[in-house]
């Protein structure tokens, strides 16, 4: 371990760090811009410069030199200075410089309280302006309903740039112009392209790229009451805080966790909890009258008619992937495990369960995300990630650099010199084969893009997995049996090899194959990863908790029709989601009641006979289960009004007026997990994915709301000058106050991140054990996989799905959207905004064969849909896509076969500008009119 | 006895170029036949070393041990197993303000050029070469683009040069116009395409430059010397230089001379010799009151300084650089303060925009200096001046060597013109200008 001199004080230091990291490691406040954690160093706002001494002589007379902490290694016994005047008064020289063009207008600035350039203005003491000439300005953008930006606020310190075009892989923002002209923007005023933009938010130390959803709903940081929290968009399960101000969930941001989304979110994470606010939620609990309205309903009235129309004792339960294994598991032990369905639909439940039991009986790593960008090959079957489970999109991107820091290391480059190494390795990538119906988003950076149907997919994999067993694979075409050799040796060459695919394609097949491929690679004594996507936040919980012989939605139909059911409940799951308009009449039809609980007026609520109002994921305590096999609790932000209450309340106040033997002894939250940790042999560990209700930081609970909360005692008083008493959590250890401690406490417990003269999220590394590591307190979350289980063989057979040679008649394919395939998000308007309508793509040569040409009507197979055709020359041969979960392809299904014919009678939807009322396009349009998504009653701002 | 003038020895009173014929007549392509034939690489790069050739693009850096950093050897050090290209540049951007050499030797003999380049492409193993060549010299880009076809016919370049097992190829590319292009790794960024931003170093373009690999970039003058020596020997080239610098040097003078242009003179010349004897001395009515001995990013030197030899030594001695060699004079009758402020404002414009002192530090000190020669400074203004002298002065503040060479006017300014900006600052104007006309 080198060791260093700083001011005098010597310090024993990780080597290959660079100084800047290093300082703030130890605890030394080193102003910087440009530098982040997780995209290294590039040495151009120079705010974090020290003085270097050659030795201890020229340390005496304090005769060293301005060198950028972030570009300098520590190298043994290296000398500096931070605190000497020299290297002060630089530093707020350049404070000073990057004041100059900018508008000093904190009060009216989305990042004002929480900026970086705040906090390294007041470091650095740069007050007195001396520069007296006039400011730049410049004209901002509309860059879509997700990103406000603001240019002249900024510092030209590149991070944005750095972040979107290099580590995110985007290609429309650049920086433009030069010298004090930079310009931070697109080409033309547009919908930013990346699905991952929304970092910006937290990447631009300034106000240039602030968070729309909150401008537009505005609070400051320190009025935000916040709670840990993991996105419910995606199977991922990114860590999030959300924050919430007057009963309104306002922004969410992310919450760092080591393993699993580092620093980053997808923008559907980031902006898809506007639901929470809409005003589709319910309030009330509703009974249904004969008339078909509702009559609302006191708790105490609800559950009273919920209990007798439960105490038929001819109970079924469906349940809900995207629901907390918690309620999942009540209502379960309510209906008993035989009447209990999960909630996936029919295609996809044995799709969850095969993807659970391939990573349960896998010798291979079930790798988190970072794990991910450390893979040195890797194959993707199927699975298109950008959008199913976007944030390993994004780590892949990081994976294929490896080779370039294999090349840097080669040079003696450590891997923080981000702009060395990419000028060294320029466009040589680790090896990324991706095998889909289509392109994919990460077509840019793979070795090669093979567009397969389903079944050449998985014909591909058990291909690969042949050869690196050294067997010659069957019945493969030449051209693909030459991919196969080149896929098989750049995955036996890796050191860290890893497959992905998953249940987006709803093909088993390419998830068997790609088991079978890790398998291979294990046998041969590779550490090979395997990781299959599923699709809702908590799919593989539900899986662990109902296992393979779970009754479907069908069974249970024909259970109710046979007089064996006669009540059902249903647990946040709209079930028109979840099967044909027919298929789920007939199943409703079929029991004489149906509860419901969910959060939103949506078809499933409006078909039931007794609606309970469902607290929404920032309403209430729940343990998710990712796909990595991650269990991780989230914690209610704030609690939910009136009669709206979280699902595990109902079922247990249900339960207990049954006076059900099975919750005497449950209470609280913590008892429901550790009573499903006890029952359900898979479930076990979940107890371990957060401190329980009892944990106390130095004897205190740990605050919801920061230090400089401002107003409690003013923001009912307008109704009362009484302040109100703060609501206490019985559930959790964190408090719906100011009070309390958030110093060292565990990592799934970190409410804020926020450190003295740290009030941006870049205080975060004050809660890190070292810059960029792992939390002080702990990763967040128990892996509930463990790997290296032996194989079982007969997971592994493959079985494809070829398109059909029939002519006329096509393979619909599934194409997954992060905007709009996933049910709740897409009820939030920025994401709703962002949603394409619903379209079946096809090859032009097909478009052409069917006389349509793209924006004609469609329809398929027995008017199941009727929808516009897109040409997309990358979609394998006998395929057409569709886009699941957007409105208009409900009767479709994953790998059925259709026949296609050109829609009579049909009109071209108008051509339609996305837009949120940016300045000039709202003077353009009529009117009255309202930009497509746009929140009912949001208005123009 | 008369002057050798080897880089000049073609340049014809009418500056017409040379073409193939003439310059092989002139025995041209020598040193090249030297090279190829008779000398390995190793043997070139010693006779280089030896030569004490210093770089001529400003910096003065020793050229062969610059080349000496470039990986050799059957497989240079490429860690991806990629196909080994080595790369050599000429770096013909110059913009340089108050330069006009390289122009003389691109437009008049650009053989030479080419010559000077396959040694040195030669001496370190490059097999593509590129001349990155200001925009404004369209007719010299017209001239090497048909000197190059020229030489791949005669076989100077394309595959197997002179029958021997060596190859390169050569390009010229037009500069896009950004005065930061004569950065050599602003010039590599740019020629790959992409914002000129110069690179922090190291790694150095040696090893890592363009594409990431084994890369040399020269001035237009260093590399037309390359063959010369490769031909003639080191002890000949250290012959021709008056100091302890080798060599000859294209001086130029620019400003209110009788005479001003661009001269081939044994290096360290006296600045004398060069304003009185060659430049003609200064025009009637003007006197000399200071000079920016190497182009516009130089600090002043004044009357004292004139019986100075013009090498890098001896002019650093004296407080500046000796630059490109091609002085800016400024006279009695000229705004010291407009003078430099005109400078401060081409750096500030041509700043890249990466770092904050140089794309921040330079408008604000333009804007000072244009207070001050506008009636609208303060005497804290020269306070501010001299505290942006040492904030953005120094090599190492700054992500490249742009800003302090644009704060060497200024500090050189405020030292020897003083009171020219106190009469500004205390008569609220400039005292140059007649009726507000300068």
């Amino acid at each position: 371990m080198p060791s260093i001199r700083i001011d005098g004080v010597t310090y024993e230091v990780e080597a290959g760090r660079n100084l800047l990291e290093t300082c703030l490691s130890l605890g030394l406040d080193l102003p910087y811009f440009c530098w982040h954690p997780a995209m290294g160093s590039i040495g151009a706002c120079r705010q974090c410069a020290v003085v270097q001494y050659l030795d201890e002589e020229s340390e005496q007379a304090e005769r060293g030199r301005i060198v950028m902490g972030c570009m300098t290694p520590v190298t043994d016994g290296a000398i500096f200075s931070l605190s000497g005047d020299k290297a002060r008064h630089f530093r707020e020289a350049i404070v000073e410089s990057l004041m100059l063009n900018h508008p000093h207008d904190c009060p009216v600035c989305a990042e004002g309280g929480e900026c970086h350039l705040q906090d390294m203005t007041v470091m650095v003491g740069h007050r007195d302006r001396h520069y007296r000439g006039r400011k730049n300005t410049h004209r901002n953008q509309y860059l879509g309903p997700l990103i406000h930006h603001e240019m002249n606020r900024c510092i030209t310190c590149y991070r944005c740039t750095r972040y979107y075009r290099d580590y995110a892989g985007g290609t429309d923002l650049a920086a433009l112009a030069s010298h004090d002209h930079v310009y931070f923007g697109r080409h033309a005023e547009g919908v930013l392209q990346s699905e991952f933009a929304g970092n910006l938010v937290e990447v631009c130390p300034t106000g240039v790229f602030t968070d729309k959803t909150l401008v537009e709903d505005y609070t400051r940081k320190w009025d935000l009451q916040s709670a840990p929290s993991v996105c419910t968009g995606c199977a991922v399960g990114c860590n999030t805080l959300p924050g919430e101000r007057y009963g309104r969930l306002k922004r969410v941001h992310n919450r760092f966790n080591a393993d699993v989304n580092g620093y980053f979110l997808c923008d559907r994470g980031r902006f898809g909890a506007g639901f929470v606010n809409s005003d589709k939620r319910l309030l009330y609990p509703g009974l249904r009258l004969a008339d078909g309205r509702y009559d609302a309903l006191h708790h105490h009235g609800a559950l009273q008619h919920m209990q007798q129309m439960c105490r038929t004792g001819k109970v079924a339960g469906i349940g809900s992937p995207r629901a907390s294994v918690e309620a999942n598991f009540l209502l379960q032990t309510l209906v008993g495990a035989n009447n209990f369905a999960p909630g996936f639909s029919e295609q996809e439940q044995p799709l969850v369960d095969l993807a659970l039991a391939l990573q349960q009986d896998s010798r291979a790593v079930i790798p988190d995300i970072r794990s991910i960008e450390s893979a040195d090959a890797v194959l993707i079957l199927g699975e298109d990630v950008t959008n199913t489970a976007p944030r390993i999109a994004l780590a892949l991107r990081q994976s294929v650099r490896n080779k370039a820091y294999e090349m840097a290391a080669h040079l003696g480059l450590e891997t923080w010199q981000d702009a060395a190494i990419r000028n060294l390795a320029q466009d040589q990538r680790s090896p990324l084969y991706i095998a889909a119906v289509a392109d994919t988003r990460l077509a840019d950076v793979a070795t090669r893009n093979l567009s397969l149907a389903p079944g050449g997919v998985a014909a591909l994999g058990a291909a690969v997995a042949a050869l690196i067993s050294g067997e010659e694979p069957e019945d493969l075409p030449p051209h693909l049996r030459e991919q196969a050799g080149q896929i098989a040796a750049a995955l036996s060459a890796a050191r860290r090899p890893l497959l992905i695919s998953g249940t987006g394609t709803g093909s088993a097949a390419a998830m068997q194959s790609a088991a079978a491929v890790t398998e291979a690679l294990c046998a041969a004594g590779s550490q090979a990863m395997l990781c299959l996507v599923v699709p809702e936040a908590n799919s593989l919980g539900q899986a662990m908790l109902t296992g393979p012989d779970a009754p479907g939605l069908a069974t249970l139909r024909e259970r109710a029709e046979s007089g064996e059911l006669d009540t059902l409940v249903v647990l946040e799951n709209d079930l028109y989601r979840r099967g044909s308009a027919d298929s789920i009449d007939r199943l409703l039809q079929a029991f004489s009641n149906v509860i419901v609980l969910d959060g939103m007026d949506n078809a499933t609520t409006s078909s039931a006979s007794l609606v309970l109002a469902a607290a929404s994921f920032a309403e209430t305590d729940g343990t998710l289960v990712s796909l990595e096999g991650r269990a991780q609790r989230h914690y209610p932000v704030f609690l939910p009004p009136q009669e709206r209450h979280p699902s595990w309340v109902w079922l247990l106040a249900c339960m207990k007026e049954l006076e059900r033997p099975e919750v005497r002894s449950l209470h609280h939250f913590d008892d429901i997990t550790r009573s499903c940790g006890a029952r359900i042999p898979a479930l076990a560990g979940i107890t371990a994915a957060s401190p329980d209700y009892h944990y106390r930081n130095v004897g205190v609970k740990i605050p919801r709301q920061p230090p400089r909360y401002s107003g409690r005692t003013a923001m009912r008083a307008d109704r009362s000058v009484h302040e109100r008493m703060q609501p206490s959590d019985e559930e959790s250890p964190l408090a719906f106050t100011m009070e309390g401690l958030n110093r060292s406490v565990p990592g799934a417990l970190l409410p804020w991140v926020w450190a003295p003269g740290w009030n941006s999220n870049q205080s975060l590394h004050k809660f890190q054990s070292e810059v960029g590591g792992p939390l002080q307190g702990g990763t967040a979350g128990v892996r509930l996989l463990q790997p290296g289980n032996p194989v079982s063989a007969a997971g592994l057979s493959v079985d494809t799905v070829t398109a059909p040679a029939e002519p006329g008649h096509w393979l619909l394919v599934p194409r997954q959207h992060i905007f709009g395939s996933d049910e709740l998000s897409a009820l939030s308007p920025a994401i709703a905004e962002l949603a394409e309508p619903g379209y079946i793509a096809l090859r032009s040569a097909d478009a052409a064969a069917l006389g349509v040409s793209p924006g004609d009507g469609v329809v398929a197979g027995n008017a199941l849909a009727t929808l516009a055709v897109r040409v997309d020359d990358s979609l394998a041969e006998g395929c057409a896509a569709y886009p699941a979960g957007l409105a208009g392809t409900e009767n479709l299904h994953p790998l059925d076969r259709v026949e296609l014919r050109r829609a009579e009678n049909w009109q071209r939807p108008p051509e339609v500008i996305g837009s949120d009322g940016g300045a000039r396009l709202r003077g353009a349009r009529p009117r009255g009119a309202r930009p497509r998504g746009a929140r009912p009653g949001g208005g123009d701002v | 006895m008369s002057l050798e003038r080897p880089l000049t020895r073609n340049v014809r009173p009418d500056r017409s170029p040379t073409d193939l014929a003439a310059y092989e007549a002139n025995g041209g392509y020598q040193g090249l036949r030297a090279a190829v034939g008779r000398l390995s690489p190793a043997d070139c790069l010693q006779v280089l070393k030896d030569s004490n050739l210093r770089g001529r693009g400003g910096a003065g850096f020793p050229t062969g041990m610059k080349w000496s950093f470039v990986p050799m050897g059957e497989n240079p050090v490429d860690a991806s197993g990629r196909p080994a290209h080595k790369y050599l540049i000429c770096n013909a951007d110059e913009m340089e303000p108050g330069t006009f050499k390289d122009r003389l030797l691109l437009e008049c003999d650009p053989h030479q050029l080419i010559e000077g380049m396959i040694c040195a492409a030669y001496t370190i193993q490059a097999d593509i070469a590129y001349i990155f060549i200001r925009a404004e010299y369209h007719k010299a880009a017209a001239l090497l683009r048909e000197a190059i076809a020229a030489c791949e016919e005669k076989g100077y370049l394309g595959r197997n040069i002179l029958g021997s097992d060596y190859s390169l190829t050569m390009h010229v590319h037009s500069s896009a116009g950004r005065y930061i292009c004569g950065e050599e790794t602003a010039l590599i960024s740019s020629l790959e395409g992409k914002r000129a931003n110069p690179r922090a170093k190291p790694p150095f373009p040696q090893v890592s430059g363009l594409w990431g690999r084994p890369t040399i970039v020269n001035n237009v003058e260093t590399l037309c010397n390359v063959h010369h020596i490769i031909e003639r020997g080191a002890e000949w080239f250290q012959s021709l230089g008056l100091t302890a610098d080798a060599g000859t040097k294209l001086y130029g003078v620019s400003g209110r001379v009788k005479n001003p242009g661009c001269w081939e003179l044994p290096m360290g010349t006296p600045v004398r010799e060069i304003i009185e004897d060659y430049a003609g001395g200064m025009e009637d009515g003007y006197r000399l009151r200071g000079f920016l001995p190497g182009g516009g990013s130089t600090d002043f030197l004044v009357e004292e300084h004139l019986d100075l030899a013009m090498d890098y030594d001896t002019i650093g001695k004296a407080g500046s650089r000796m630059g490109t060699g091609t002085m800016i004079i400024l006279d009695d009758r000229t705004c010291p303060v407009g003078f430099v402020k005109n400078l401060t404002e081409f750096f500030a414009r041509e700043s890249c925009g990466f770092c904050t002192p140089c794309r921040d530090g330079l408008p604000w000190s333009a804007q000072v200096l244009d207070d001050i020669e506008n009636g609208r400074g303060i005497p804290e203004d020269l306070d501010t001046l001299q505290r942006q002298v040492e904030f953005i002065g120094a090599i190492g503040n700054t992500h490249c060597a742009l800003a302090p060479g644009a704060m060497e006017p200024i500090q050189s300014a405020l030292r020897y013109f003083r009171a020219d900006f106190e009469r500004h600052i205390d008569g609220a104007g400039c005292p140059y200008c007649d009726g507000g006309q300068h």
